[in-house]
């Protein structure tokens, strides 16, 4: 295997693999607001407890998250020294900028969260844990800048073979930034609100800790509902975008072969491979489908594949596949929620063991939809690393060999694996556990509370 | 001064920030496992920098942010050409995050994560030592940028030397941290560990200093005959005095914990007017294949939004900070763990 495609699978796993941690993360930390300012405003212990509960899924996610997202900063050095080289003026700007005005803010004040229960005052930890959330959405933000950038290039100029800024503005709120934040931090938010409602979900079929369950259960699918019915807006305005700039990303979604007036929207289908290395799609689809969405008018042309060179097109299979599975996901999860509410409201939800284990099982599939968006994403825009200024072939550290690749490959492949099974451990255990027990913490606390007789001296 | 020479001494700031916050949290995972003998004093020293040691090292994804932003092909070649030593830093700071992390959460691993701790600061404390050591004797490179030299050239014998200097600066700092944290029998041992690798470390020092003068003259000779070397010369040697003085009173932890982060900023500070204006040197291969300031910095607007951010940015990440140290201030208890 060639350098190339090794540094590929390399940065694939890498930040699928990270990105498991990441919705995770910013979903979570909502409802750690969420519960955290009730507490805030109550005082109540049960409150607290509940509150605490959140905390550490989130701490424990977060942590393996921060430490997985050192891979992708070190990666582009490592691995992409000629892309480095050659984005360095641009790309390099919102990554800095995302340490210094995101990672600070969400580092510091999770130490509070990890620390300060009983150092700080209410306010005090619940303005932290604010912070830390809005940490978070700011380092999305960073990333999906220069991820953007990467899709719809602005603001540059190409000179002595690299790209050199001429507008920040430009640059960083490129086309595609602001459909692709709000897309992004929506599948994080429903992610959340899935991992939230499959915990309370299992209570409920376990029949522990019901009036924790029941509480966080309807935050999880109100805001769930709402985010799972944005998300085909948001993506829709992605596409039309994409559609401006990377016309034959969206030929690929489809696998539009020939610039067509009249194209199909394809529900779903499977492709086969033409002598002439294109595809057929063979599926059910509507008809002037994609027309009519992307241009509002059924006759409407629609740029194909045959656009471009064939070296130029995506690998086809690989982005109408990922493309069509993430859509069909969440048209799914729209389903599970509102079937949920209803049950909710008909108070039959905690007797409806399917539903509650449906529930469940949308947290893995929500992490497939939210991977199977970024492969669509990322692999439709290839073969070029940035929009039709650089090939990813051409973005390869010269100064790593292929041994090198394979060798930090399996390093990762292993160092993961061991994180993965460890993080999985700790997160069950905590939900096995639940949150604490009033009474008890009660008592801990005032064990806890004149703590020089003991400790110090 | 132009914008990339400001970039130059920034970059070289946010680094040295680094070295001597993440440096002592980094320090107290080296000394763990000796050090810290019963459950309790495990607790305290995960503990004592418990609540702070991820925001010191973001100080280090800044900094590399701001190398790739403003040096890319610094960036590029440091990154690719250190290929292997980097991403064992990088496995090194993974698993010291998660271990520090799941440790209390996980009672059945805690050997595992034990050994993590402690594995995951040597090996960082160690590398980022001979990472510099490397950028001070300079690296063969092609004109594109790319390292040309193989992977045993970068563990010579200069380098190495710098390497385990910086180790022992890293565990002296983080043995006058949980000096300053501990009580008891911890705060017994971490005072005697201070006293032996701090004086482990000033032979190192001289030794490093030698080395520099009769291999590196490049650098020695552009700190001797500049007034800035001279001043970067006369704080670590200020520092040095101040720190022995501190060690040998009672009291002094908190004191002689800021001298050797003096002394990191002298030593930091000597090795940026060493190299300038180059960033890192060609050794062995033609001059012009060197990685200079004027010839790697990025365009003038990108180095200028990027200087806007880091004024904004950085007095209000400071305050912060200042504000949840503060928080912590004090003896860290066992009864202060996570709960």
């Amino acid at each position: 295997m060639d350098a190339a495609m090794l540094a590929r699978i390399q940065f694939a796993f890498t930040i699928s693999y990270h990105f498991i941690f990441v919705p995770i993360s910013i979903g979570v930390g909502m409802m750690v607001v969420l519960s955290e300012h009730r507490y805030y405003k109550s005082g109540i212990p049960a409150d607290k407890a509940a509150s605490n509960f959140w905390i550490k899924l989130f701490t424990a996610t977060f942590a393996i998250g921060v430490a997985t997202g050192i891979t992708m900063e070190f990666a582009f050095g490592a691995n992409w020294a000629n892309y480095s080289r050659f984005v360095g003026n641009i790309f390099g700007a919102p990554l800095a900028a995302e340490g210094l005005l995101a990672f600070f803010l969400e580092s510091t004040f999770l130490g509070v969260l990890l620390f300060g229960r009983k150092k700080v005052s209410r306010r005090f930890y619940y303005v932290s844990a604010c912070l830390v959330w809005a940490g978070a959405l700011l380092s999305a933000l960073w990333i999906i800048i220069a991820n953007s950038w990467m899709q719809t290039p602005q603001g540059y100029k190409i000179e002595g073979g690299r790209a050199v800024l001429t507008s920040f503005w430009a640059a960083a709120f490129n086309p595609s930034t602001a459909p692709r934040y709000f897309h992004t931090v929506a599948s994080a938010l429903l992610m959340g609100c899935f991992v939230v409602a499959g915990v309370c979900a299992w209570y409920m079929l376990k029949k522990r800790h019901l009036h924790f369950a029941r509480q966080a259960m309807l935050w999880a699918i109100s805001v769930g509902l709402v985010m799972a019915l944005a998300m085909p807006l948001l993506g829709h305005w992605g596409a039309l975008v994409a559609a401006e700039h990377q016309p034959v990303k969206v030929a690929a979604f489809e696998n539009v072969t020939d610039t067509e007036d009249g194209a199909t929207l394809w529900l779903f289908g499977w492709l086969t491979k033409n002598d002439d290395g294109t595809y057929d799609t063979h599926g059910i689809g509507i008809p002037k489908g994609l027309s009519l969405i992307l241009h509002l008018n059924p006759d409407a042309r629609v740029t194909g594949l045959d656009s471009v060179p064939a070296a130029d097109r995506p690998p086809e299979p690989i982005v109408f596949q990922s493309y069509h599975l993430m859509i069909g996901l969440g048209m799914l999860f729209v389903l599970v929620l509102l079937l949920t509410l209803v049950m909710h409201y008909l108070k039959r939800l905690e007797n409806a063991r399917w539903l509650l284990w449906s529930l469940i099982a949308c947290i893995p599939l929500a992490l497939l939809a939210i991977n199977m968006g970024w492969v669509s994403a990322e692999v439709g825009r290839q073969p070029w690393i940035v929009q039709g200024l650089m090939r990813t072939t051409d973005g390869i550290s010269p100064a790593v060999s292929t041994g090198e690749i394979w060798t930090t490959l399996g390093l990762f492949g292993l160092i993961y694996l061991v994180l993965f099974v460890a993080w999985l451990r700790i997160f069950v255990g905590i939900i096995r556990k639940g949150p604490e027990d009033v009474v008890e913490m009660l008592e801990a606390d005032k064990v806890g509370a004149p703590a020089p007789a003991g400790a110090g001296r | 001064m132009t914008l990339a020479n400001i970039w130059f001494f920034l970059v070289a700031l946010l680094l040295t920030v680094y070295v001597i916050l993440d440096g002592f949290d980094l320090g107290v995972g080296v000394l763990y496992p000796f050090v810290a003998r019963t459950e309790g004093e495990k607790r305290v020293a995960r503990a004592s920098i418990g609540p702070i040691w991820d925001g010191n090292e973001v100080w280090l994804i800044s900094g590399a942010g701001a190398i790739f932003a403003a040096f890319p092909m610094v960036y590029a070649m440091t990154f690719s050409g250190f290929y292997l030593a980097i991403m064992l830093v990088l496995f090194g700071l993974i698993l010291r995050a998660v271990s520090l992390e799941f440790r209390h959460k996980d009672e059945g691993w805690k050997r595992v994560w034990d050994g993590a701790f402690f594995l995951g600061s040597l090996v960082p404390s160690m590398l980022v030592g001979c990472a510099l050591g490397n950028v001070i004797r300079g690296v063969p490179m092609d004109l594109r940028g790319d390292y040309t030299g193989t992977f045993l050239q970068l563990l010579n014998p200069y380098s190495l030397l710098v390497g385990v200097t910086g180790l022992f600066l890293i565990v002296t700092h983080g043995a006058a941290w949980l000096a300053v944290k501990s009580e008891g029998e911890l705060h017994v041992r971490a005072l005697r560990c201070r006293k032996i690798t701090f004086w482990v470390f000033a032979v190192l020092a001289v030794a490093t200093s030698a080395a520099t003068i009769l291999t590196v003259s490049r650098a020695s000779d552009n700190v001797f005959g500049r007034p800035l070397g001279w001043f970067f010369l006369a704080v670590l040697a200020v520092a040095l005095l101040y720190t022995i003085w501190q060690m040998t009173k009672v009291g002094g932890e908190l004191k002689s914990f800021l001298g050797s982060a003096v002394i990191i900023i002298g030593l930091a500070g000597i090795a940026a007017v060493g190299n300038f204006p180059e960033i890192v040197p060609a050794r062995g291969t033609p001059p012009e294949t060197s990685l200079t300031i004027a010839r790697t910095a990025s365009g003038h607007l990108t180095l200028l939004v990027m200087l806007i951010v880091a004024l904004i940015g950085c007095p209000i990440v400071l305050a912060y900070t200042a504000l949840v140290y503060r928080t912590f201030r004090g003896k860290t208890k066992a009864a202060d763990a996570e709960y």
